[in-house]
């Protein structure tokens, strides 16, 4: 009995101490890499609770007197808190938008041929290519010259230059991977093309049509040249904001560093809700 | 799959083309329109036809800045696709501590662009920033404001940070989708680690990581916001990317000419590598289908 116990127990541990060394170094590597992602992230959430003197006079790893002044400024003055209003606002409208139009033409690349289909969706994504520097002042005087400046609809609508192609490329990649039995089933069924693509075709790629609306949310949200040429007051983009701290008196860096910590929450909620499709929706369904 | 052909499908793609073409094609022509007139002021415009666009071409200034903005996205890429890979790699396989990470990785990707501008511009300072802090503290000079080295240093650091990221969770989905027989049959063969990852891991990995370095290609080559939040461009040139120099020339001196030249121009380059790279992806497209 004991002789039999004692080799596999060490064959046990031997094999055992390989993996388990494996596992500890993938830790260590992991452990670097988020610490090199969180500590400039830490750095802010740490400015944003000191006053201004402490941050400018000690050097101080945590917050000595915590304060939550630099919030309380934020969240009290419309001045502040409508840019995240604004923000959410085109944000929100530009995903509608991106996602209604692309919706039915991911499904015509997907799944027809017709003429000039190639051309068409390559011109489609050289528009998420176009750098929004050298659209910057075109879109200007087109929204000025329509009665459009400083409203939320603008920004919504200049923001789908590059959302609506990156929607379509997502949603095609997803599409794709639904069976083309089920439409023609459904046909045969007797279901017109709207029912058949609102009832039966969409429930399909819902995680696509998530991933789609995740990724239209950040890069719209993400987005400043645009959204601060296209706005001066009404619809200001909280981003654009920010730069109100550089008062006459230096940067209030603490408020400065509050604002970003509060632009940083809205994204983190809606990672918070896809965090099991990331994965997949960064390979934008392609694999 | 095989696609039927149906000439009303056009119909479905309608409605982009119309959105699209009031948000891009109109736009556009109005840069060509420019690119080729010259003004006086009072909104009175002359034809002058290429001689903005071989001014541009003989200028040093746009050449300095499409270098400066070649090296920028050559460096970044050099460093984000392999480090991204190496992440993926590591990352956990499932599970809570998988998600866990996904979060947290994913943290970066969302934050607005002016905003990771700003905490760099705050984390690398020498009197209030940790990094600048530390580095100072360590004896070395730092300073992104004066030193061209450190200028580059930062937003190399900044891009990285921000966008590795993106690499790292594409390779990771194209990790997750390699059936776990692949590994049995290299460790029966008694592969190696290098060729598990060589011939298994890189092949079915090639389709996403295209994804990986087209977006971050085209990202990195129209970067505005976050050098400009850092360093403004500076010290002296020594950071005017392409979009820095051209944001500059359209709305800072307001010649529209010059401006609109250089933007068409600067389209025409990005269009061009993505093209190429386009083209190969979809290429690994079909052999994987």
């Amino acid at each position: 009995m004991t002789d039999a116990t004692i080799p596999e127990n060490l064959t046990a541990g031997g094999a055992n101490a390989r993996p388990r060394f494996r596992v500890n170094s993938r830790a260590v590597v992991m452990t670097l890499y988020l610490l090199f992602l969180l500590l400039p992230l830490y750095w802010l959430l740490n400015m944003s609770l000191k006053t201004n003197t402490e941050i400018l006079n000690d050097f101080t790893l945590f917050p000595k007197d915590l304060t939550f002044a630099n919030y309380a400024t934020i969240l009290t003055d419309p001045a502040w808190y409508m840019g995240y209003v604004n923000s959410l606002i085109y944000v929100v409208m530009n995903t509608v938008i991106s996602l209604t139009v692309a919706l039915p033409a991911a499904y015509a690349f997907s799944r027809y041929s017709f003429m000039g289909d190639k051309h068409l969706f390559f011109w489609l994504l050289t528009n998420r290519m176009a750098p929004p520097a050298v659209f910057a002042l075109p879109f200007f005087q087109l929204y000025s010259s329509v009665g459009l400046f400083d409203t939320h609809i603008a920004v919504a609508l200049a923001h789908c230059l590059f959302n609506v192609p990156l929607a379509v490329w997502i949603l095609e990649g997803f599409m794709r991977g639904v069976p083309k039995e089920i439409d023609e089933t459904a046909y045969i069924d007797g279901y017109g093309f709207g029912r058949f693509f609102v009832k039966i075709f969409m429930p399909l790629i819902a995680s696509g049509i998530g991933v789609a609306a995740f990724f239209c949310f950040m890069f719209s949200w993400v987005e400043l040249l645009l959204s601060r040429t296209l706005t001066t007051v009404d619809a200001k983009p909280i981003a654009a904001i920010m730069t109100r701290t550089q008062g006459a008196s230096g940067v209030d860096w603490g408020v400065l560093a509050a604002a970003g910590v509060l632009t940083i929450v809205p994204g983190a909620l809606v990672i918070y809700f896809v965090r099991n499709y990331i994965a997949k929706g960064f390979a934008l369904g392609r694999v | 799959m095989e696609k039927t052909v149906n000439q009303k499908a056009w119909f479905l793609v309608l409605p982009v083309l119309i959105l699209v073409a009031f948000s891009a094609v109109i736009p556009l022509m109005t840069v060509v329109n420019y690119s080729v007139q010259d003004t006086f002021g009072n909104n009175q415009f002359f034809w002058a036809g290429l001689e903005w666009f071989q001014d541009m071409l003989s200028s040093d200034r746009m050449w300095e800045a499409l270098w400066r903005q070649l090296m920028f996205s050559g460096i970044i890429l050099a460093i984000e696709i392999p480090l991204g890979i190496f992440v993926a790699l590591n990352m956990p396989k499932g599970g809570f501590w998988s998600s866990f990470c996904l979060v947290l990785m994913s943290l970066p990707l969302l934050i607005p662009w002016n905003v990771v501008g700003t905490i760099w511009q705050i984390f690398g300072r020498v009197d209030i920033g940790l990094l600048g802090h530390t580095l100072d503290r360590l004896g070395i000079s730092y300073n992104y404001t004066q030193d061209t080295l450190a200028a580059w240093f930062t937003i190399i650091v900044m891009d990285v940070w921000h966008w590795t990221s993106l690499v790292a969770l594409l390779a990771f989905a194209g990790l997750k989708s390699i059936p776990d027989a692949y590994y049995q049959a290299a460790k029966i063969d008694q592969a190696s680690r290098w060729k598990v990852f060589r011939y298994i891991e890189l092949p079915k990995m090639m389709g996403v990581l295209m994804i990986a370095i087209l977006l971050r290609f085209m990202d990195s080559f129209m970067i505005y916001t976050e050098p400009f939040v850092v360093t403004g461009g500076g010290p002296g040139n020594a950071t005017t990317l392409l979009s820095i120099d051209l944001v500059k020339m359209a709305l800072g001196q307001f010649d529209l000419g010059p401006a609109a030249a250089f933007s068409l121009m600067y389209f025409l380059v990005i269009l061009l590598i993505s093209w190429v790279f386009y083209t190969v992806m979809v290429n690994l497209d079909k052999k994987g289908m």
